[in-house]
């Protein structure tokens, strides 16, 4: 018992000890609409209060996120999650990336195969012709 | 030369042009409650259960259907919201007796520095919690402070997208209390 209480202990101290520069580039002003660690208005020196108090209680970065949240609400996360609309923020840019690529593939398929892009061939030389050249190039 | 439509490419580029407009829609202010208002339509007032500030449990403007209710958006780290906190407090202390009420939507605060902010004023109106602004939002609101009158029907009267003063509330309240639900 005395055994796992001190190995306890040591996984507590060696837990990196959450801090402010760590979190508010991953939460955002919620009135300014920009990321805590640029904004200067009074919510976001009031947010870096709420932190800096978490912070001081002894709260992890995950359990100042979740009191963040249940203070300002999800959108006061960087990270919008995967929950319910939120997945189209991710699969959204997916799908646009990979139409691209089918465009582009498309594309050089076409552009490689394309009939128009490839120069004639001229028509053959009748026999007349034929004789003429060799005489020519012969004499 | 033949013009190429590369059928990927162009749903690629639509799906992007329809995300770049729903942006900008999205992101203007409604005015349809502020037009509607000024012109002397009652629109009903949205209605949402919301936690409240002082106290465990939920409420709602349903809740006050029968009475007028100045609704209150304010933060406390907004500075106009101090400054007009003093004549909210004492509007509602002067329209309760008439079937009347000032009702806070604490919004987008945390909640430990809203308790502070009312204690620090001695003011004793209750507030509502809107953490995120979603219901805020259904009323347009865009900053702080902002207030609306709540008739005795639930119907939005009067609004106003700055602090208050005593001669807007005059201007509103008096009628609003005369009148029958």
């Amino acid at each position: 018992m005395k055994l796992f209480a001190a190995f306890a202990v040591v996984l507590a101290l060696a837990a990196p000890q959450a801090s402010l520069p760590d979190i508010e580039d991953e939460v955002m002003c919620v009135e300014c609409g920009t990321v805590l660690s640029v904004s200067s208005s009074p919510v976001a020196q009031q947010e870096r209060d709420f932190i800096r108090e978490q912070i001081a209680a002894g709260r992890d970065k995950e359990q100042i996120k979740q009191a963040l949240v249940a203070e300002y609400g999800e959108e006061v996360l960087a990270d919008p999650g995967t929950g319910g609309f939120n997945l189209t923020l991710w699969l959204v840019p997916i799908v646009i990336v990979l139409l691209a690529v089918a465009g582009i593939g498309v594309a050089y398929k076409r552009w490689r195969g394309a009939p128009e892009d490839e120069p004639e061939l001229p028509p053959p030389l009748s026999p007349e012709d034929a004789r003429r050249l060799d005489a020519e190039l012969g004499g | 030369m033949r013009l190429r439509v590369f059928w990927p490419v162009t749903v690629a580029a639509a799906a992007l042009v329809g995300l770049l407009a729903y942006g900008l829609v999205a992101k203007r202010s409604d005015t349809t409650l502020d037009e509607a208002v000024a012109n002397g339509a009652r629109p009903a007032a949205p209605i949402a259960s919301l936690p409240w500030l002082h106290t465990g449990g939920q409420g709602s403007l349903a809740d006050y259907k029968g009475k007028v209710v100045v609704l209150n958006v304010w933060a406390s780290w907004c500075d106009p919201c101090r400054e007009e906190v003093p004549l909210l407090q004492k509007t509602h202390e002067k329209i309760e007796p008439q079937g009347g009420l000032v009702l806070g939507l604490d919004t987008q605060d945390a909640s430990n520095k809203a308790l502070a902010f009312l204690k620090e004023r001695d003011a004793t109106f209750l507030s509502l919690r809107d953490r995120d602004r979603a219901y805020g939002r259904e009323f347009g609101v865009t900053g702080y402070p902002e207030t609306f009158i709540i008739d005795r029907s639930g119907r939005i009267a009067a609004m106003r997208r700055f602090p208050v003063t005593q001669e807007w509330l005059d201007q509103h309240l008096p009628k609003l209390l005369a009148e029958q639900a």
